[in-house]
């Protein structure tokens, strides 16, 4: 068969559109979930697999990331009924997600399996906690420990606010700006009933919360949370039976890496975030543009990676994030929303799966708010944005997820409505 | 030979296989910062590593690096994840460029060295330390001694260098 006439030997862009997402599914998001990992995963997994309209008998590929805290694919399978023929557990955080949806569309591709639950399960609040407090930061320092956790450098806010504060100082990015990210998200969120926080707040309530270490506020700063998160990947001829209008990946970037990455701030500027790397592979495999997005959803552990991710995407130019997340673009109504589930910031900490599947949702048309429900089970979106109302974009038809894992690791996604 | 330590109630350790830290650490002990040195290209490099991240040389000798430089960037720590250091707040984690090399091999580049803002004689700086110094502020290196065959390089204000007139300080005291 004829590749298209844009495929070349160096990309995958004859992959384009070639599979898709056909299920997402969550827990709760709490803090206590007073469950395992393995129960939280189980839970997720069946989600999703429901909200496909699969049968445990359809899914042959399991794919998780964890970093010491969670429970390996095979037992999820195990419990749910599911005969792998292939599986990875990953070592790994933020920017795993879409690194996963690459490998998932890899492993189909090679013949592998056929159809691929992604999942990450954890209690990041109840056990091994996100933010580093507790058994982490206990551990014994050895290693390259010795030149960062040593100096009580450990935490991801203290390993990123290098960048964040050089920002500041070469750019004039103010904390104000900044803060607009929250403001933005936490309206999300007030419009999404599984959000932890569902209240509204202000820029005044962010620069007025107390100083974690600066420039973060503790409202700059994502929430801990014990949840977990499940996405499957297949071809895109399987999705056409799905249960929902279909969501096709254009391109996937995984893991891109800034030089140095033991220590990626001894090359510079260090204002500068992975996503400078990744977009170079992003969008030409995407055959779209930052310009052509409707909706992003840029990791939010901080108010700043959100803003940093998307001016070296090039949403904005490079310098200008403070005025592009405070000038009303990334909230719901404006010119391309961000992370409209309220993000990690608001509706819980899920290690970036939770912002695919909120794409996911928009580009079906059928986020979970609690606009009315018509005759068919779909929502009827009211395209209210006022508190407690409608978080449906307009007219979705394209996303970019940006993942964070440091300011010199990142992963990227675009989708599209198929 | 492995190395086990307490440092401010937190266990540091240098496995016996660790030929880089064992050695970096030993420098620091005798108060003399040393980098490796690649003995293809000549570049100097920080933290240790197993080769060289410019050619992938596995040549290199320690060499005499002078421990001055300015603030990059930082961060002012007020709360502490750390136990060791939760009766230390807050305090400050300063990434410094070095002079030696800065600007090299490109124009952003610089050897940027971790460390806390201490006084003189090592100790983890106070509060009224803390406020004086930001981006720009030129500190010396000095040491804080945690046992045989390791110190911990530190930064602290250089007395005697000519300072910014007011170091960039995140806006909000």
């Amino acid at each position: 068969m004829p590749l298209p006439a844009d495929t070349d030997a160096t990309t995958p862009k004859h992959l384009r559109d070639k599979y898709a997402i056909v299920g997402v599914g969550e827990t709760t998001y709490t803090r206590g979930a007073g469950k395992t990992t393995r129960a939280l995963g189980t839970w997720a997994v069946r989600n999703a697999i429901e909200d496909a309209g699969l049968k445990p008998s359809d899914i042959d590929g399991m794919l998780s990331y964890q970093m010491g805290d969670s429970t390996p694919g095979p037992f999820i399978a195990g419990d749910l009924g599911i005969r792998l023929n292939f599986y990875t557990d990953i070592f790994g955080g933020g920017s795993s997600t879409e690194a996963l949806i690459g490998i998932a569309i890899g492993v189909i591709e090679a013949g592998m399996c056929k159809t691929v639950v992604v999942f990450r399960a954890m209690n990041g609040y109840s056990q091994v906690r996100i933010g580093g407090t507790g058994a982490r930061s206990a551990a014994p320092v050895t290693g390259d420990m010795l030149h960062s956790r040593a100096y009580g450098w450990q935490s991801a806010g203290q390993m990123f606010s290098f960048t964040f504060l050089r920002h500041m100082y070469e750019y004039g990015t103010t904390p104000e700006q900044v803060a607009n990210v929250r403001v933005a998200h936490s309206h999300h969120a007030s419009n999404n009933p599984k959000a932890l926080h569902k209240k509204r707040v202000t820029v005044e309530d962010v620069v007025n919360s107390r100083i974690i270490c600066k420039p973060l506020h503790l409202l700059d700063c994502c929430v801990e949370t014990d949840n977990a998160t499940a996405i499957i990947v297949t071809r895109a001829e399987r999705a056409r039976d799905g249960r929902h209008h279909p969501v096709l990946i254009r391109s996937v970037a995984g893991r891109v890496c800034k030089p140095r990455g033991d220590m990626h701030y001894q090359t510079g500027p260090i204002t500068r975030v992975a996503g400078h790397y990744a977009r170079d592979i992003l969008w030409p495999n995407a055959g779209v543009g930052p310009q052509d997005i409707d909706v992003t959803g840029s990791y939010d552990a901080f108010t700043f990676t959100t803003m940093l991710q998307l001016e070296d995407y090039g949403f904005c130019e490079k310098g200008e994030g403070g005025r592009y997340v405070s000038d009303g673009t990334i909230r719901l109504g404006g010119r391309r929303p961000n992370n409209t589930s309220g993000g990690h910031l608001c509706e819980g900490y899920t290690h970036g799966m939770s912002m695919v599947i909120e794409n996911v949702r928009q580009l079906r048309h059928d986020v979970d708010d609690s606009c009315p429900l018509g005759a068919d089970g779909r929502r009827r979106h009211t395209y209210d944005y006022s508190e407690g109302g409608c978080r449906q974009v307009k007219g979705c038809e394209l996303s970019a997820n940006l993942g964070w894992a440091t300011p010199g690791t990142g992963s990227a996604l675009v989708m599209r409505r198929g | 030979m492995s190395i086990a330590a307490d440092y401010l109630g937190m266990p540091l350790s240098i496995d016996e296989l660790d030929a880089e830290n064992l050695a970096y650490f030993r420098h620091c002990a005798a108060h003399d910062f040393h980098l490796q040195q690649c003995g293809a290209c000549q570049l100097v490099r920080y933290p240790p590593t197993t080769a060289c991240p410019w050619c992938m040389s596995p040549q290199s000798t320690w060499v005499p690096v002078d421990g001055k430089g300015a603030v990059h960037s930082y961060t002012e720590v007020h709360h502490a994840i750390q136990p060791a250091f939760k009766a230390h707040t807050p305090y400050l984690v300063l990434m410094v460029d070095l002079d030696t090399q800065k600007g090299k091999p490109s124009e952003h580049d610089a050897l940027r060295v971790v460390g806390n803002l201490a006084t003189p004689d090592g100790k983890l700086a106070p509060p009224e330390l803390v406020k004086t110094v930001g981006i720009g502020t030129r500190v010396r290196m000095v040491f804080s001694d945690v046992a045989p065959g390791l110190s911990l390089p530190q930064w602290t204000i250089d007395e005697t260098a000519q300072q910014p007139a007011k170091p960039w300080r995140y806006p909000q005291e």
